[in-house]
């Protein structure tokens, strides 16, 4: 069983997966989409570029926000075996 | 001239260097233990280290390699920001807290915290050395690059300050002292390129014909005869022989001397030539520029320029943080490009020519050659590109020197609360990153031959004191990265390889000293790669340590928090399978055969060049197959 701690992480981390797999997906499949300008006169390559940086302060800012200080780690890591 | 060595420069520059040695020494007396000078005792205040994270992981790769591809490509070079930032993620949500709870030391502790395995530690120190060397080779590339222009001095003098100033500083006080020069120079980079992109703002774009020496390119037109000979007034155009023939480019003479241009032919048939740069290296070693030999007088012309503004403006005046973005999407700015050209003499030529090209396109990816692939019908092409994301992705959280700095705060909240601080630095700098290369591209002061030296000179172009504070900047970026790489590799080879080789325990006083050995050691062997590898861009340097550190570490970390049935024999596998398998991946690619051995490309035998979206999960697997091959009998699990 996982820390409290380390399970946010871990959902924090798939939304995060997501919006880079994204990302990287639209830039390889289909390249002429991050030329459109949906607003401002910017196009989306940066847009989302700005987005993936941006969005991975405020999401490390909830994992903080949310975390237990106190938390102890149960068998995160102990099932290893030598 | 682009270069003129100022004595402000000098003096600003020794200044920085002066300051952060004599942090050094001064700190060198709290660090005597082997606990001080691996971990800081572990001590360090979380703010401060997260700090020294931003100061630590924004290497020359970040500041000169990143800035440099987007002054000369565009925005490709921001697929490096948004991949290495992405890093921290895996690093925060995954990685921080464990490994501050798992190891005291080295990488290799925490992965061999349940085993006590000398196969782990082997593995596991023989990979920290092998990406940190791979990552010390960009950074020391880097300071000679820095080097060069500022004091006058060769390449290799450049590595060499830099090789013994960090020797100096790690063998004086190890991580306590490395700590706060990467402190002070995350703080130092971020506050200067934050003023760097304010003044760029308040400048906005201007139409020039040229550089910032005053200095106009000339466009002509060509007529072409019924022959095929071309003819251009007030010019004798030259016969073109040997390569020069199959090239575009033209040669004419006037009375000024002899010119290389670049044809340009449109869709009604008119010819256009734009006047290009030539570096030619003599048999006996001489260096001609444009035909005569160089000198202060006849040198590059700086370059980067906007051609076109949106409604045939000449100046946009002070942009926005926005407008900054849609005024060169609508404006069309001069790119140079590079072709080497065979003489008949057996010399070769390089060609540096200009190439229009709108904003639209500069502002999307795919221009430079190395992310071409995402526009091409080929697959292998495009999973080369998801290859190099997934790499900068998994490769931050699996940086030795990166990973040993969560030793040095108290507890895994410390740990949590610094890489937050550090993931708020990274990614600010990172948005500079963007307005940076693209100012630097319209700045008028590029030297077509450096990419490297983007953010510095678009400092000079500014102002000559902020030249030499960002130059001095991007040194102390350099030591302190340098630094904290050659203290992680002097941890793995004092802790790890030498309990394990010398098969006893070392004491405390040993161990800082095979530490301090191993950083001369390191230190030498970084300065004679960084000669070697002067000519290579160091971002994509540091793509291919990117790479190796997450093939060889990433699987073992996640594997061994999240899988029950890892073994000891799993962990050893996937570490040396993970970091062979890269490295020979590297070596043999067409990137390498081509930049390294100068050989044919399509003679590599792997089908794309970065090896991350195979080596990485063949890590996984690799350790998913030994572990379950073996685990331990069910006697010894109930004893």
């Amino acid at each position: 069983m996982q820390s409290r701690n380390a399970r946010i992480g871990l959902k924090l981390f798939c939304v995060y997966l997501l919006l880079y797999g994204g990302f990287v997906g639209i830039n390889t499949f289909s390249p002429a989409t991050m030329e459109k300008t949906p607003f401002a006169g910017v196009n989306l390559a940066i847009w989302y570029g700005m987005l993936l940086i941006i969005g991975a302060f405020v999401l490390a800012l909830v994992y903080g926000l949310v975390c237990d200080p106190h938390d102890a780690p149960e068998d995160q890591e102990g099932g290893a075996k030598g | 001239m682009i270069y003129e060595t100022s004595t402000l420069a000098i003096v600003i520059f020794f200044a920085f260097v002066a300051f952060t040695l004599g942090l050094s020494f001064y700190l060198g007396g709290k660090a005597k233990s082997s606990a001080g000078y691996f971990a800081a005792h572990g001590q360090i205040p979380w703010f401060v280290n997260g700090v020294a994270f931003a100061g630590d992981y924004l290497s020359a790769a970040s500041f000169l390699g990143i800035c440099g591809m987007i002054a000369f490509s565009g925005y490709d070079g921001f697929l490096y920001s948004i991949g290495f930032l992405a890093g921290w993620i895996v690093a925060l949500f995954v990685i921080a807290e464990p490994m501050k709870r798992l190891g005291k030391f080295t990488f290799a502790d925490a992965l061999d915290a349940k085993f006590q395995s000398r196969g782990v530690k082997l593995a596991a120190g023989i990979s920290t050395l092998a990406v940190s060397i791979f990552y010390l080779i960009p950074q020391m590339v880097g300071a000679g690059v820095l080097v060069q222009p500022l004091l006058g001095f060769p390449h290799w003098v450049g590595v060499v300050i830099v090789g013994s100033v960090v020797i100096l500083i790690v063998v004086t006080a190890g991580m306590v002292s490395t700590t706060w020069v990467q402190f002070l120079k995350g703080s130092l980079l971020v506050i200067f390129s934050t003023v760097l992109v304010a003044m760029l703002l308040t400048r906005g774009f201007d139409v020039t014909e040229g550089g910032n020496d005053g200095y106009a390119f000339k466009t002509l037109t060509a007529t072409q005869a019924e022959d095929g000979s071309l003819s251009v007034e007030g010019y004798q155009v030259i016969p073109s022989k040997g390569e020069w023939n199959d090239s575009s480019f033209v040669q004419l003479s006037s009375s000024a001397g002899m010119m290389v241009f670049s044809k340009e032919v449109n869709a009604e048939g008119q010819i256009t030539l734009h006047e290009a740069q030539t570096v030619t290296i003599t048999e006996d070693g001489e260096k001609l520029i444009n035909g005569k030999p160089q000198s202060k007088e006849n040198d590059l012309h700086p370059v980067g320029r906007v051609s076109k503004l949106p409604g045939d403006k000449k100046s946009s005046g002070p942009v926005g943080l926005l407008s900054f973005f849609s005024i060169l999407q609508e404006s069309e700015v001069v790119l140079w490009r590079n072709e080497k050209v065979k003489n008949e003499d057996g010399t070769s030529t390089t060609v540096y020519y200009q190439k229009p090209t709108a904003g639209s396109r500069v502002l999307r990816p795919g221009e430079h050659p190395k992310f071409a692939g995402i526009r091409s019908d080929k697959f292998s092409d495009k999973l080369n590109f998801i290859s190099l994301m997934l790499a900068l992705f998994c490769g931050t959280a699996s940086l030795p020197h990166i990973l040993i700095r969560y030793y040095t705060v108290k507890d895994g909240a410390s740990a949590r609360k610094s890489t937050i601080v550090g993931i708020a630095s990274i990614g600010f700098f990172y948005v500079l990153t963007l307005y940076m290369g693209l100012g630097a591209m319209t700045s008028g002061a590029m030297d077509v031959t450096n990419s490297n030296m983007a953010a510095p000179l678009l400092a000079k172009s500014m102002e000559n004191w902020l030249f030499a504070v960002i130059s001095a900047i991007a040194f102390t970026t350099v030591l302190g990265t340098v630094s904290g790489l050659i203290l992680a590799s002097a941890g793995a080879v004092a802790h790890d390889l030498a309990g394990v080789l010398l098969k006893e325990k070392l004491d405390d006083a040993q161990l800082v000293r095979v530490a301090k050995i191993t950083s001369v050691v390191v230190g030498a062997i970084a300065i004679v790669l960084g000669i070697l590898f002067e000519k290579m861009n160091v971002g994509f340097l540091v793509g291919w340590a990117f790479s190796v550190a997450a093939s060889a570490n990433l699987p073992s970390l996640v594997m061994l928090l999240f899988w029950k049935k890892t073994t000891k024999q799993g962990i050893t596998a996937a570490v040396l399978v993970g970091m062979i398998s890269s490295l020979a991946w590297i070596l043999l690619s067409g990137d390498t055969f081509k930049s390294v051995y100068g050989i044919d490309p399509t003679t590599s035998p792997v089908p794309f060049d970065q090896p991350g979206i195979v080596t990485i999960p063949l890590g996984f697997v690799t350790l998913w197959v030994v572990s379950l091959m073996t685990q331990p009998k069910e006697k010894q699990l109930i004893a």
